[in-house]
């Protein structure tokens, strides 16, 4: 049918993919291995660094993800439109 | 070092089901944080509490998951224009400073009085700071209801109209979200009071968010916006301290944060589609109802000080657990709050396509 989804943006199921492909390997690695994260993270000092990368890290892989998941089930922002006084 | 040993000991097993309470307990905590700026952090540390991780390392943690939640939910919202990342550095940096301040007056509480005292502490400021601020919140609220104004323009308090018309030469900025060019020197006390609060309570948006609307005159929509930055600079601070010191369960921060970045993506778009005041209303019923979790506490721990009579363990027991459930309560209440009001905007947006179409 022309014309019937030239109001419909294309949904980023690739992006939707991919983050969430590396959202579980981030996960799956702190899991897996959180006998050594633990110990290694929580030495203090200098180490300090790591959970707070760690975070970063996280946080822009699935931050990303779920950024796309709720835009692929449909729920986005409001179009509003500024009324014209 | 020996702190770090001992931490890392503390590090509790973690099996499926406590994963799941985390990943739910941040995903509903994330979509209040998303919508108000903050809010979602006090039921955190409890609830890790409750799952037997020791109270400084379940702190430590919750505040690792804090700074990274609240960038990406800063960074929704600024797309929708609602963020003043001035404003919001400004106070975060103020705030920083509250958070050491805070911090240092707990010390030395738990020094001078113990574990009790300390909760006892943090108890009364719950109450006081949550009855004025949180009464005074949901009070504005329903003046705007009732008066049938929920679709003007918010009106700046008259303590607001007076503080942008203070002119202190060299002190003065701007800022977008205010439309106005006020003293830094109002600026300061109320971050430093939200880092205090936050350093005491975990939710310093109860105070930054109330102040910036109330006190600097800024729309609500946009001050719980910048609350997320303010969230970002004081959580990223108050994370490598305790850091330092290897309290961070970085499994714990992770896990509450794969549940909080659903919720706070979400929390964000809900804010697109309500009318201001309804921040407030979620506001202000959040922190009624968490006063009186906390304040069933406070026999609790006067008797613990040995200031009233003391306790039965029973009587003791059903206070602690109607207390915590006082608080899920609260926040899931908050979070049907939003969730709701996003539905009927969406509903209503929809009408509106539809009866365009029809038009054309």
């Amino acid at each position: 049918m022309p014309g019937y989804n030239e109001n419909v943006k294309k949904k980023p199921y690739g992006k939707l993919i991919i983050m969430g492909i590396i959202s579980i390997a981030l996960y799956a690695e702190l899991l897996l291995n959180q006998d050594v994260i633990n110990n290694t993270f929580g030495k203090g000092g200098i180490y300090a660094f790591l959970p707070i990368i760690a975070a970063f890290v996280f946080s822009y892989f699935h931050g990303s993800f779920t950024g796309n998941f709720w835009t692929v089930m449909g729920i986005e922002a409001a179009k509003k439109k500024k009324e014209v006084k | 070092m020996h702190d770090a040993v001992q931490a890392a000991a503390n590090f509790i097993n973690l099996d499926a089901v406590n994963m799941v309470y985390l990943f739910l307990v941040g995903f509903v905590g994330g979509l209040v944080s998303g919508f108000i700026g903050s809010g979602g952090a006090f039921v955190m540390t409890p609830a890790m509490m409750s799952m037997g991780v020791p109270g400084l390392v379940a702190v430590a943690s919750n505040m690792c998951h804090k700074f990274p939640k609240a960038l990406i939910g800063a960074i929704k919202r600024a797309k929708y224009g609602q963020v003043d990342i001035k404003l919001g550095i400004v106070l975060g940096i103020s705030a920083e400073a509250g958070v050491l301040y805070g911090a240092h007056i707990q010390e030395s509480i738990k020094k001078a009085f113990g574990d009790a005292g300390s909760n006892l502490y943090v108890s009364v400021a719950f109450v006081v700071i949550l009855a004025v601020v949180g009464g005074f919140v949901l009070m504005d609220a329903w003046k705007t209801y009732k008066s049938g104004t929920t679709n003007d323009e918010e009106k700046a308090t008259k303590i607001a109209r007076w503080v942008q018309s203070v002119n202190i030469p060299g002190t003065m900025v701007y800022f977008k979200s205010l439309n106005a060019r006020i003293s830094v020197l109002f600026t300061i006390p109320l971050g430093f009071a939200t880092g205090m609060l936050a350093a005491t309570i975990a939710v310093g948006g109860f105070i930054g968010v109330p102040a910036m609307i109330y006190v600097l005159g800024a729309p609500s929509l946009m001050a719980s916006a910048s609350e997320l930055v303010i969230a970002f600079v004081m959580g990223l601070g108050g994370s490598f301290k305790y850091a330092m010191h290897g309290l961070v369960d970085i499994r714990l921060a992770m896990i509450i944060l794969a549940g909080s970045l659903f919720g706070i993506q979400l929390g964000a778009i809900g804010t697109t589609y309500v009318k201001p005041f309804i921040i407030k209303v979620v506001m202000g019923v959040i922190m009624v109802i968490v006063l009186f979790s906390r304040g069933l506490m406070v026999p609790v721990y006067l008797s613990q000080l040995g200031l009233i009579q003391t306790l039965g363990e029973g009587t003791v027991k059903v206070l602690k657990s109607t207390s915590f459930a006082i608080m899920i309560f609260a926040l899931v209440l908050g979070a049907f709050i939003v969730l709701k009001a996003m539905w009927q905007g969406r509903k209503a947006e929809r009408e509106l396509a539809t009866k365009e179409v029809l038009v054309r």
